[in-house]
């Protein structure tokens, strides 16, 4: 007798909640960062995944038709064309855009907030990110770096100071808005298009929302690696009050994802505080205090915070087991799993991370191996998710299919 | 005066450092035993970081603060430096399609850092750019990095047609970057793996050593 999808999806969903709070499901759950993978499986450009949403919407309904993950990998952060080019977007590089029609996008460092923006930042954050920091990272919103602040417009007489708006560069920069709005609208009515075909195949999505540490937040869209790191030198006072001005907004837009979407799994990537990009002292004072506030935030509200561990953290394993048990999720990239596992077992539901590296130029039965390990180790009592230690593009469909297969198969428990 | 220049800049004593570079040079220090200084200190901060006592973010300010003092002292050279002792020559560059470079900068500032001829030739570099750099340089070290998935098949394809160019056996190649590792070295056809820029310089220390 075969299930419905609804009791599919209960069932999947029932696994992954067994593994997130350290108990022992009916087998290992097993997920895959599908992103670009999606697109060349299904034979088409990642320009088209990036542009054609009925194209992308096909492709990442056949990944999971096909690999059957517990969860459902939501496509949205890569159907983005329409929505940045409506700005001029100048952070990211996209295929088909800047890249060629089969490379990923790539983020664009730089320093978009000055060394001596702090005062701005912390006095007004909203009117900082219009006024300077729109204009460096969207070409159709420069104008706005022309505009009063908004403050100034509260009565009959200060009205005037809304003059700008009639100047032709800023009504440019209202059209501009106006087709972001609709150009966004269609990307969020595909995400609910994905999640209700996900919900008719009996897929629980992944996540339901998307948040990052304040120190990464700074460090990656505002200050620049290079700058935030200089600022721990030159200016640790400022840089620390920036952060906690952060954390309420990281708090709040985790929640409200999470709240909207009715789905608590909240995804928090982490980038610049792995082992080699800050001291140990460091971590302590500037990255791990508003990380677990964050986290601690999100969970206070019914929240699971899905903490993407990027690169190698294995030196920061012990500070990062300061979490209430059961109710976080680290996916590990590089950091040492089976470590992780001594330290983080009691506490942590640990993710990860069948080597991507194995993935693209291995063979079936190494990725077999590696599963195996993985599962009698890090999956020993429960409290275990496995997946790709990042995301399968370029990755052998037949790696693919045997970490999916093996898995189901051998992580009964 | 000098000595104690090496440990402030050793010591990341910004403000103090650039200052007493300053004095020393108003004063009429030679600049070429100034950059001497910059050099010894450096040594430090590498060996720091390598005993894991420094991390990135003091490697980058090392070089904030050893920049701010180089200029002050290239402002009182009125000939080129050109020092031929070098310890070797390294081509650098992240490969095709991956437009990363953070990891490859610090890579290539430790390696100038340490004596060597670098030739960064910044990032999607095609094969054929590296073909043309080896050619032109004839490097003792290649180092490739890449931060993307994708870059295993550039790697691998840049170097085979370092191969077909038959310059394969005149370098040495090295590979680093988050997704990489020492399989990947191997599968890809590199000669070795770095895990960090500390170890990049090491074998590139190494291999021109041999040479």
């Amino acid at each position: 007798m075969s299930k419905s999808p609804e009791e599919l999806c209960q069932e999947r969903l029932k696994r992954v909640k067994d593994a997130v709070a350290l108990k022992v499901p009916d087998r290992v759950p097993v997920t895959a960062f599908f992103a670009y993978f999606a697109a060349s499986y299904s034979g088409i450009t990642y320009e088209e995944y990036t542009y054609d949403p009925e194209k992308m919407l096909k492709a990442a309904i056949k990944v999971h038709e096909d690999f059957e993950p517990d969860l459902a990998d939501i496509p949205s952060i890569y159907y983005l064309g329409p929505t940045l080019d409506a700005v001029g977007f100048k952070q990211l590089r996209w295929p088909g855009r800047h890249l060629s029609a089969n490379k990923p996008y790539q983020f664009v460092e730089g320093e978009y907030m000055k060394a001596d923006e702090y005062g701005h930042f912390l006095d007004d954050p909203t009117d900082w990110l219009i006024r300077k920091y729109w204009p460096r990272i969207c070409t159709e919103f420069e104008p706005f770096s022309q505009i009063a602040p908004l403050k100034y417009s509260f009565t009959y007489f200060n009205m005037g100071s809304l003059a700008p708006f009639g100047t032709p560069g800023l009504q440019q920069a209202l059209s501009a808005l106006k087709n972001v709005g609709e150009a966004a609208l269609q990307a969020l009515n595909y995400t609910v298009k994905f999640s209700e075909e996900m919900g008719k195949r009996g897929f629980p999505l992944s996540l339901g929302g998307l948040t990052q540490a304040p120190y990464d937040t700074l460090g990656d869209y505002f200050r620049g690696t290079r700058g935030i790191m200089m600022d721990m030198y030159r200016r640790p006072d400022e840089l620390l009050k920036a952060l906690d001005k952060l954390t309420p907004w990281m708090i709040e837009q985790g929640v409200n994802a999470g709240k909207q979407s009715g789905n608590p799994f909240i995804f928090i990537p982490l980038h610049k505080g792995s082992d080699k990009f800050m001291n140990q002292r460091q971590f302590e004072t500037f990255y791990w205090p508003t990380l677990k506030e964050l986290m601690l935030g999100l969970i206070k509200e019914g929240m699971t915070p899905i903490v993407f561990v990027e690169a190698d953290h294995t030196s920061r394993l012990e500070t990062m087991k300061d979490v209430p048990p059961g109710k976080v999720v680290y996916h590990m990239e590089n950091t040492d799993m089976f470590k992780a596992k001594e330290i983080l077992g009691d506490r942590v539901c640990l993710k990860g991370n069948v080597p991507v590296s194995l993935l693209c130029l291995g063979t079936p039965d190494e990725i077999k191996d590696y599963c195996k390990k993985l599962i009698d180790v890090v999956g020993k009592d429960g409290g275990f998710i496995l997946d790709s230690s990042v995301n399968v593009e370029e990755a052998k469909v037949e790696n693919v299919r045997a970490m999916f297969d093996f898995t189901k198969e051998y992580g009964r428990y | 005066m000098l000595d104690e220049l090496v440990n402030l800049i050793a010591d990341l004593k910004e403000k103090e450092a650039v200052e007493a570079a300053k004095k020393l040079l108003d004063d009429g220090a030679d600049p070429i035993r100034v950059l001497e200084r910059c050099r010894m200190a450096t040594e430090i901060v590498g060996k720091r970081f390598e005993e894991d006592i420094y991390f990135i973010p003091d490697m980058l300010f090392s070089g904030e603060i050893l920049e701010q003092i180089s200029q002050l002292a290239k402002a009182k050279i009125h000939r080129d430096v050109d020092d031929e002792s070098y310890a070797g020559k390294v081509v650098i560059g992240t490969v095709e399609g991956d437009l990363h470079d953070i990891g490859k900068n610090i890579v290539a500032f430790l390696l100038e850092a340490n004596n060597f001829k670098t030739y960064d030739l910044g990032v999607d570099v095609s094969a054929q750019k590296f073909v043309d750099a080896i050619r032109e340089v004839q490097p003792d070290v290649v180092g490739m990095s890449g931060l993307l998935t994708i870059a295993f098949g550039a790697m691998s394809n840049t170097i085979s047609v370092i191969k077909q160019a038959g310059l394969r056996d005149k370098v040495r190649i090295m590979i680093g970057g988050a997704p990489t590792n020492e399989d990947v070295a191997r599968r890809v056809g590199a000669d070795a793996y770095a895990k960090d820029a500390q170890q990049g310089v090491e074998l590139a220390r190494q291999w021109s050593a041999v040479k």
